[in-house]
């Protein structure tokens, strides 16, 4: 800037070596900035001892024909289903191709023990806990779950059918640990 | 600010200060000689009123904080503990919970105020945009102070709002478990909602100073919104305006105070004083009231919008939802683009007053909506009103600043209060 004459030629020559140095330097400036970042925006997932409960077993052998158990899975609850014949019979007659997400009940059920359903009982919608665990709940239209939040129904097979959620209700990983013993995570 | 001549003053001590520092100088040029239009009403002392509901916000919550534990266990029953053995403990938590409705009262009439004399129009726009962004961060913040007292309410509610990040397509899972630090909302959620809590007033305060600054730049808006031309217009601050607005916040409070010692629970719910359960939700769970309107607003979205005549979804009723949501409060940030009407205030407006009165209504309705059930007619009510509230900024409001022909003005603020204060003579003289 303070001499006003130079030669034109290695006035552009030092322009863009200096532009080149200071986008580099930039560049490498921001790049490290932001891994210096990470780790504190990393703090706010969840600690290992959260992480830790990632996996629970339940004993579902005294769960009859048509009752519910209600299990706490990573804080968050998980519904296990004993189905009736005729709750099943109900969830596979559904024709998919009406449904918002579109799943056959065959996809949600272990193939050897379609009674059993288990899913994260958690409206897909904002969170809440449907209804329809116990025997007084209100079931919604389709004989599931009802979420009082903002009305989600489900149907036997927790998909949904009405109202505001956009997706089904999960199903978690699982197995059959026992003939009695599930395993979830 | 820091600019310009610095004032003389008589005090050795205040201007051997005020010579290294102009704090004296600035004060008694923003408050005190401070020329401001002659002609405010009483709508003029809800900012005043604000600031003075932010310091009490403060000083109340920086005390309950020394008796508040964030801890999932003890969060419900350090809130008894408050009420029961602190010295003065149920006074602060009753002012502090109840101040928290009477701060969104005041701004709402404030927005209502800006909104009737044109308050946001050039050239007070970045006043308006630092205002909208104080709204903002005023819910933040109310939102979080919600959740601390750990009930039913609490724990649910911030279900629900957390979940709206949910919402956001491909990022949104992981978000969620960020933003509580877990897979539901339980111990680490609420330890960082109450620094964050803790941390958001203070950056409150920094727009306010923002927002007050550039209001001391642009100067004040007024009932005819016809800008001051010269001495004659205006008034110094101090000690009209100071006196106006102290006689004005003893009313406010009048209000506040009887609320906050004589019906503390007023906008309390009953499952706000049920410790918070993960495993059960409450049957009905609604916001506190001065999220109502944007709640129903949300509710009114329950369907997808997609490609017509196919399958794909482009915005599921989520999405939907939580984007008119968002804009609702947000699209305030564009009203002075939206509105280019050269003349500002309603009061030679018929129109746009009609249309701004038919908007308050429609946040009534809502409001209402907003605490029912989502079954009819209210499901249709919330509809209708959520359309008229967008339709007022995105069709009415630009086809009004094209059409409207605005009545007669008084060339003058001056000319304004002679001309109301003739008509009264007239008046009296029949």
């Amino acid at each position: 800037m303070g001499k006003a004459k130079t030669d034109k030629k290695s006035k552009e020559h030092d322009e863009t070596r200096r532009d080149f140095l200071f986008l580099t330097a930039g560049a490498v400036g921001a790049i490290g900035t932001a891994r210096a970042l990470w780790p504190f925006i990393d703090s706010m997932n969840p600690a290992a001892d959260t992480l830790a409960l990632a996996t629970t077993e339940v004993d579902v052998g005294a769960v009859q024909e048509g009752q519910a158990i209600t299990i706490k899975w990573r804080g968050q609850p998980v519904f296990i289903r004993h189905r009736t014949k005729k709750e099943i019979e109900d969830a596979k007659a559904v024709d998919i191709s009406g449904l918002r997400d579109k799943q056959d009940d065959s996809e949600r059920v272990l193939e050897d023990k379609p009674q059993w359903l288990v899913m994260v009982g958690v409206c897909t919608h904002l969170g809440c806990v449907p209804l329809g665990q116990k025997e007084a709940d209100s079931k919604g239209d389709f004989g599931g779950w009802f979420c009082p939040c903002h009305g989600s129904h489900y149907d036997t097979s927790g998909r949904i059918r009405k109202g505001p959620a956009p997706k089904n209700l999960t199903v978690p990983p699982f197995e059959f640990i026992s003939d009695t013993t599930i395993k979830i995570g | 600010m820091g600019s310009g001549e610095r004032i003389k003053f008589d005090n050795k001590v205040i201007d051997w200060v005020d010579e290294r520092l102009p704090v004296f100088t600035l004060m008694s040029r923003e408050y005190g000689s401070f020329p401001v239009p002659k002609n405010f009403n009483y709508f003029w002392n809800f900012g005043a009123i604000a600031m003075f509901m932010l310091v009490t916000m403060i000083i109340t919550g920086v005390l309950l904080a020394m008796q508040y534990t964030p801890h999932a266990d003890k969060a419900f029953d350090s809130i008894e503990h408050i009420m029961r053995n602190v010295n003065n403990g149920w006074a602060l938590r009753n002012i502090h919970m109840n101040g928290a409705s009477f701060f969104f009262i005041a701004v709402y009439i404030h927005i209502f105020r800006g909104m009737y004399y044109g308050s946001y129009k050039k050239p007070r726009e970045l006043l308006w945009i630092l205002g909208v962004i104080i709204l903002f961060l005023m819910m933040a913040t109310a939102f979080m102070g919600y959740t601390l007292p750990w009930s039913q309410m609490s724990g649910w509610g911030a279900t629900v709002i957390a979940g709206f990040v949910t919402a956001i397509p491909f990022v949104g899972e992981s978000m969620h478990t960020w933003l509580l630090g877990g897979f539901t909302v339980d111990n680490p959620t609420l330890n960082r909602f109450f620094a964050l809590h803790f941390l958001l007033p203070f950056v409150i305060c920094a727009v306010v100073f923002l927002h007050v600054w550039a209001l001391h730049v642009t100067g004040s808006n007024n009932p005819t919104g016809i800008e001051p031309k010269g001495p004659q217009d205006t008034i110094p601050f101090h000690p009209y305006y100071t006196m106006k607005d102290v006689f004005g916040l003893t009313v406010f409070l009048g209000f506040f105070f009887g609320v906050a010692f004589f019906a503390p629970n007023l906008f309390a719910h009953a499952d706000h004083f049920v410790p918070y359960d993960p495993m059960v939700t409450p049957p009905h769970i609604v916001p506190e009231w001065y999220f109502l309107p944007f709640y129903a607003i949300l509710k009114a979205v329950d369907f997808n919008i997609g490609i017509p005549f196919t399958d794909m979804t482009i915005i599921s009723s989520k999405l939907g939802g939580v984007l008119a949501l968002v804009g609702s409060v947000g699209i305030l940030a564009v009203l002075p683009w939206l509105d280019t009407h050269p003349v500002k205030s309603a009061k030679y407006r018929p129109l746009y007053r009609i249309a701004l009165i038919l908007l308050v209504l429609s946040l009534f309705v809502l409001g209402y909506v907003g605490s029912q059930l989502a079954v009819q007619p209210y499901v249709t009510l919330g509809k209708i009103a959520t359309l008229y509230y967008f339709a007022f900024f995105l069709v009415i409001v630009p086809l009004l600043s094209r059409y409207e022909k605005p009545l007669r003005m008084p060339p003058s603020i001056h000319q304004a209060v002679l001309d109301s204060k003739k008509s009264k003579n007239a008046g009296e003289a029949k």
